[in-house]
C-alpha cells in the first residue's frame, strides 16, 4: 500500500487553508445580513438594527439563532426528498465557487510557500462558470418540490433567469480572456499587477458593465429580484420552507452576493493588487497580508455596490428583463467581443 | 494502489451506480438527478486524463443546460410515476434479455479490438485536453468542421423556434 | 494537487450543508399540527396541484439556452489562443458568428425572444 505517497503536509495546509476561507465565507455572508439592514437604514435616514449589542453588531448571531430555534414545516402535499435536497444543493453550489478564488499571493511560514488559494486550476473562469450554472438547481428543485403555486412560478423565473443571464456573463467574460490569453485566476491577478499594465476595468470597461448586470442577475438581487417579488408571489420560490432550510437558501444568496463580488474585483479591479505600491520590495508576509486587505476593501465596496443599488432602482418587469438579457446584453457582449479581437490584432501588428 | 487509482474506482462506481439508478427510479425528477451525479463522475474521470477542460465542458454543458432542459420538460409536462403507463412483466423480461445480450456483444467486441489492446491511459500526464492545445488544434486543423457545427446550431435554433411557435 | 484540494472543499462542502440540515433536525421541532402542512397560499382550501402544464415559453427559452451554451463553450477555447493564431482566427470567428447571428436575428424575427 503506498497510498500515503503524498505530501501530507500540504494536504493539511490545505485542509487549514479551506476551514478558514469558508468560514471566513460564513462569516461575511452573516455580517451582509447586518449590513444590508444598516444600509438600508442609513439610506432610509433611520438607525436601522441597534438593540443586540453594541451597534447591533450581535443581531446577524441572534438572527440566526432564531432560524435554528423556529419551527420546523414540511408541507404535507410536498415531495419531502427534494423539499430538503434543495435548500442543501443551493448551499453547496454556494460554497464551491471559492475554490479558485486567490486571496492573497503567497505567505511564507515555517520555510514553506503557501498560496493562498485552494486550487489553482488552468480553467478557473470556466470553473466558476461551471458552478454558476449548477446553482439553478437548487432554485428549480426548491420550488417544484414546494408543491405550492407561487413557488413554482418563482422557480421557473428564477430558473429562467439565471441561464438567460449566464449567456451574456460567459461572452462578457471572453473578451477579457482574449487580454490575458489564459483562464487561471492567478495569472490574470499577476498580469494586472506586473508594472506598466492597468488594471482590466481600464480595457474592458463595458465587459465589466455587462458583467456587473449579469452578477446582479444571477444573484437575484433588486432590481432582478424577480422570483422573490414579495408583492407578487408572496416570498418566492422559499415561501413554504421554515427554519435552517430557510436560513440555508438566504444564506446561500449572502454567500454567491460575497462570491461575485471577490470575482468582480479580481477579474476587473486587479485582485489582491495595491495601487501606486510594488508588492516585490515588501516582505513576503506583509504583501500577502496587506493584498488580502486590499481585495476585501474592493469587495466591501462591491457589496456596498448591491445594497445601494437595491435601493434605489426599482424592480425590472419581466418582459423587460427577459428583453434586457437576450435582445440587448448578448448582442452588445458579441460586439464588444469583436471589437477587442480587432484591436488586439490590429495592435499587434 | 495509488490514489489515482482509488480515486478512478470510486468514481467508476459511482458512475455506474447511478447509471443504474436513473433507471430504477420511480420519480422521473429523481432519475435526472442521478442522471446529473452521473456526469459528475465522468467529469470526475476526464480530471483523473488531465483533460480539465472537457471536465468542465461536459459539466457546463450536460449538467448545467440539457440537465436543465429535462428537468423543465420533466417538471412542467406533469411527468409522475403515476401517468407512466405500467408495463407487464414479459415485456420487461424481454426488454431485458435483447439489453443485456446487446452488452455482452459490445463488450465482446471492445475486448477482442486490436486498437483497444495494449493500450494504457495516460493518467494525468497526457495534455490533449488542455484549452490551449484544443484551442490551437480546432483553430488550426478542423477550421472547416467547426464552421460547419455553426450551420447545424443554426438549424437547431430555427427548429426550436419553429416549435416554440406552434402554442 | 489542485484536484486533490477541490475534492477536499467538495466533500467539506457536502458535510457543511447535509450536516447543517441534520443537526438543525435535533434543535428544531417539527411541526405536529396538519394544518401548518397545508399549502401557504391564499387562505382559502387549495384547488388543484400546481404541477401541470406549463406554457411553451420557458422550454423555449431553455432551448435557446442550450444552443448558445454551447456556442460559448467553442468561443472559451478561441479566446485563449487568437493572439497565437493571429488574423486567421478572426476571419474563422466572424463567419461562425455571422451565421449564428443569423439564426438570432431569425428568432428575434419570429418573436421566439419577446416573453410570452
Amino acid at each position: 500500500m503506498t497510498l500515503l505517497a503524498f505530501d501530507w503536509i500540504l494536504l493539511i495546509e490545505k485542509f487549514v487553508l479551506i476551514a478558514i476561507i469558508v468560514s471566513v465565507s460564513l462569516v461575511i455572508a452573516m455580517y451582509e445580513t447586518y449590513a444590508e439592514r444598516k444600509v438600508a437604514a442609513f439610506l432610509q435616514d433611520r438607525p436601522g438594527p441597534n438593540r443586540a449589542g453594541p451597534f447591533g453588531m450581535l443581531q446577524p448571531l441572534a438572527d440566526g439563532l432564531k432560524l435554528f430555534m423556529k419551527e420546523e414545516i414540511i408541507p404535507n402535499t410536498s415531495n419531502k426528498f427534494l423539499f430538503i435536497l434543495g435548500p442543501c444543493l443551493a448551499m453547496l453550489t454556494a460554497m464551491m465557487t471559492c475554490a479558485v478564488i486567490p486571496w492573497g499571493s503567497h505567505l511564507e511560514l515555517f520555510g514553506r510557500h503557501i498560496d493562498l488559494q485552494i486550487a489553482d486550476i488552468n480553467i478557473g473562469i470556466l470553473y466558476v462558470f461551471g458552478v454558476v450554472s449548477m446553482g439553478v438547481y437548487g432554485i428549480m428543485i426548491g420550488g417544484w418540490a414546494s408543491n405550492n403555486k407561487f413557488s413554482l412560478i418563482a422557480a421557473l423565473r428564477g430558473a429562467s433567469q439565471v441561464i438567460s443571464y449566464e449567456l451574456a456573463m460567459g461572452l462578457s467574460l471572453i473578451a477579457l480572456l482574449m487580454l490575458t490569453g489564459s483562464l487561471s485566476l492567478r495569472t490574470i491577478v499577476d498580469q494586472q499587477m506586473a508594472p506598466g499594465h492597468l488594471w482590466n476595468i481600464v480595457y474592458q470597461p463595458l465587459g465589466f458593465l455587462i458583467f456587473l448586470v449579469c452578477a446582479f442577475a444571477e444573484c437575484n438581487r433588486t432590481p432582478f429580484d424577480l422570483p422573490e417579488a414579495e408583492n407578487e408571489l408572496n416570498f418566492g420560490y422559499h415561501q413554504e420552507y421554515s427554519s435552517m432550510k430557510l436560513g440555508f437558501y438566504l444564506f446561500a444568496e449572502y454567500i454567491n452576493m460575497f462570491i461575485s463580488s471577490v470575482i468582480m474585483a479580481t477579474l476587473f479591479f486587479g485582485g489582491y493588487d495595491i495601487p501606486f505600491l510594488d508588492e516585490s520590495t515588501l516582505n513576503p508576509n506583509v504583501a500577502a497580508l496587506l493584498g488580502g486587505a486590499a481585495l476585501f476593501l474592493k469587495v466591501v465596496f462591491f457589496i456596498f455596490l448591491f445594497m445601494w443599488v437595491r435601493w434605489t432602482v426599482p424592480r425590472f418587469r419581466y418582459d423587460q428583463l427577459m428583453d434586457l438579457g437576450w435582445k440587448k446584453l448578448i448582442p452588445l457582449a458579441l460586439a464588444n467581443m469583436v471589437v477587442t479581437g480587432a484591436v488586439i490584432l490590429w495592435l499587434k501588428k | 494502489m495509488s490514489i489515482t487509482v482509488v480515486l478512478f474506482w470510486f468514481l467508476t462506481a459511482l458512475a455506474l451506480l447511478s447509471a443504474i439508478m436513473v433507471l430504477l427510479s420511480k420519480n422521473p425528477v429523481h432519475s435526472v438527478l442521478w442522471l446529473i451525479v452521473v456526469f459528475f463522475a465522468i467529469s470526475g474521470h476526464y480530471i483523473l486524463l488531465n483533460a480539465q477542460f472537457l471536465a468542465i465542458v461536459n459539466l457546463i454543458v450536460y449538467a448545467g443546460a440539457i440537465m436543465v432542459l429535462f428537468l423543465f420538460v420533466i417538471m412542467l409536462m406533469n411527468l409522475n410515476a403515476e401517468t407512466e403507463p405500467q408495463k407487464n412483466t414479459w415485456l420487461k423480461l424481454a426488454g431485458a434479455i435483447s439489453g443485456g445480450s446487446l452488452l455482452l456483444i459490445l463488450v465482446s467486441v471492445i475486448r477482442s479490438a486490436t486498437d483497444m489492446t495494449g493500450r494504457t491511459a495516460q493518467v494525468g500526464e497526457g495534455n490533449i485536453g488542455l484549452i490551449s492545445n484544443l484551442g490551437k488544434a480546432l483553430f488550426s486543423e478542423y477550421v472547416v468542421p467547426f464552421e460547419i457545427s455553426s450551420v447545424l446550431f443554426l438549424s437547431a435554433m430555427v427548429g426550436a423556434v419553429v416549435i416554440g411557435k406552434k402554442d | 494537487m489542485g484536484s486533490v484540494s477541490l475534492i477536499i472543499l467538495t466533500i467539506a462542502a457536502i458535510v457543511f450543508s447535509a450536516g447543517g440540515i441534520l443537526v438543525s433536525k435535533i434543535f428544531v421541532k417539527g411541526s405536529k399540527n396538519p394544518r401548518k402542512g397545508q399549502p401557504y397560499e391564499c387562505g382559502i382550501p387549495t384547488e388543484t396541484s400546481p404541477w401541470k402544464q406549463f406554457h411553451v415559453g420557458y422550454y423555449l427559452f431553455a432551448l435557446l439556452f442550450l444552443i448558445f451554451d454551447v456556442e460559448i463553450i467553442f468561443l472559451y477555447p478561441w479566446a485563449v489562443v487568437v493572439k497565437k493564431v493571429g488574423m486567421m482566427a478572426l476571419v474563422e470567428i466572424s463567419i461562425f458568428l455571422f451565421i449564428l447571428f443569423m439564426g438570432f436575428l431569425y428568432a428575434h424575427k419570429e418573436g421566439a425572444l419577446k416573453w410570452m
